[in-house]
């Protein structure tokens, strides 16, 4: 027990929270940009991009609809057929990419969605580019309809990152088992692991909250 | 030679069919009014024109040159000369006015920012709204948002305005303004194919009456024997019905 307040505990708890925060933060950010991709793919017209319509399709109801834990042995035994190099916490980082892709992809798809047709039709018969159109007259309008829904779901997903112990990526929730094995008390060591978690979910989640309402009080600019 | 020529249009969704063989012609500067009863084919006509809606067969054509509606090249060509105002105004919310009007010139046309933004201040000034340039569109009622669709579409500089039933959606005392508006556009030799239930507006100002009914044109006509003297049993039924009251 006298073990647990040393710096070296410090140092490994720290370590784990990096790479819960990794995982998150950077799986979800490109899970956010690979899923506005297949948003905007969903939403092509071009009968040339029929079948890579169709594979956005499949990767978004897939992995929607298997567990995160499956995608994440799946990505393991894939990854390690293909690139024996990648580190555990790549391979976890992967799986998180993959399945964030599929849920912001549904949430992007409804913001863009939110924006009135005719407006686009609009942008249209003006002549607007299909980029112009996209960055100029619907993003800034879908915008305020993404944020909330994907900033909550990444709240959300800082949890389900847990399941990545089971790959043996040592973050928050494998460091308690660790720190546990060793002989610190389960009380300390699943308590301090339960104070870390709700350190970073609370502000995310007040910072999404913020979010939502500046965006929904002003719609302009 | 026709500014607008329309042959045989068919058009449909799905199975049903929308327009069953449509032909009329606008001569350069003239005003044609299409009326006829909701669900007719009016404004798919003018869907059609500008390229939002395919059509299954027909022909339209500028200047004598059938437009080649397969070919994006020909699409971003014909509509830089030809403009639509819908009856929604879909103004871009996200835009103040001025934005709304100064965009596609100058991202489709490649007109100076500066230039674009001067001629958007002209424009406004014409519609009556130059003192609105830095509101956005749900700061303004329904009538303005209209003027400044209007303008909207004349900041590209078309020769051919598609107005697709523009006073339906607003509250009566807003319907006198933008048709002020309309009116004045008429005396300047543009092009115009409108689509109105407003019958005393169409009679003033359109230089030929189309009426429509199922897809097809019923008669075609100057508004006074269109009005006074329908030689279709259809055209008579609907004018009857829509000036009883």
């Amino acid at each position: 027990m006298s073990a647990f307040f040393s710096t070296d505990t410090a140092a490994f708890l720290a370590g784990a929270l990096g790479r819960t925060l990794w995982m998150t933060i950077i799986g979800c950010t490109l899970g956010l940009l690979l899923g506005a991709g297949l948003a905007l793919l969903r939403r092509t017209q071009l009968r040339a991009l029929a079948p890579l319509r169709l594979l956005a399709l499949l990767h978004v109801e897939g992995f929607r609809r298997v567990p995160f834990l499956v995608i994440l042995m799946f990505v393991l035994f894939f990854v390690q057929a293909v690139a024996p190099d990648l580190s555990l916490l790549g391979i976890a980082t992967l799986a998180v990419t993959l399945t964030a892709s599929a849920y912001l992809a549904e949430i992007v798809g409804a913001g863009l969605d939110a924006v009135p047709r005719p407006q686009v039709e609009s942008a249209q018969v003006l002549g607007l580019s299909w980029w112009d159109r996209l960055v100029r007259v619907v993003l800034p309008q879908a915008w305020g309809v993404i944020l909330p829904p994907a900033a909550a779901f990444m709240v959300m997903f800082v949890k389900d990152t847990a399941l990545a112990s089971q790959l043996g990526v040592v973050e928050l929730a494998f460091s308690a088992k660790i720190l546990v094995n060793k002989g610190v008390s389960p009380l300390l060591g699943y308590g301090a692991v339960l104070l870390l978690y709700a350190g970073i979910s609370w502000p995310l989640g007040r910072a999404a909250r913020l979010l939502e309402k500046r965006l929904g009080a002003h719609r302009h600019r | 030679m026709a500014h607008i020529d329309i042959v045989d249009l068919v058009a449909g969704y799905g199975g049903s069919t929308i327009l069953n063989g449509v032909s009329f012609s606008a001569g350069r500067g003239e005003v044609v009014a299409l009326i006829g009863p909701s669900g007719s084919g009016k404004s798919t006509v003018l869907r059609v024109a500008i390229g939002l809606t395919p059509a299954s067969g027909g022909t339209i054509s500028i200047d004598g040159t059938p437009v080649d509606y397969a070919r994006p090249a020909a699409v971003a060509a014909l509509r830089r000369r030809m403009g639509i105002v819908f009856q929604q105004y879909n103004l871009f919310q996200n835009m103040t006015v001025i934005d709304n009007l100064v965009l596609a010139p100058v991202r489709t046309l490649g007109v100076p920012p500066a230039q674009a933004a001067a001629r958007a201040h002209d424009l406004l000034a014409r519609v009556g709204l130059a003192d609105k340039a830095g509101s956005y569109p749900d700061q303004l009622s329904g009538g303005q948002q209209q003027r400044v669709a209007i303008a909207r579409a004349l900041a590209m500089q078309p020769d051919i305005l598609l107005l697709d039933e523009v006073t339906a959606a607003l509250d009566p005392e807003r319907v006198g303004e933008v048709l002020e508006t309309i009116r004045a556009l008429a005396d300047t030799g543009i092009t115009m194919l409108i689509v109105s239930h407003e019958m005393g507006f169409v009679r003033e100002i359109a230089s030929q009456v189309v009426m429509m009914d199922a897809g097809r044109v019923v008669e075609t006509g100057p508004p006074a024997a269109m009005f006074d003297a329908p030689t279709q049993p259809r055209t008579a039924a609907f004018m009857k019905a829509i000036l009883r009251h």
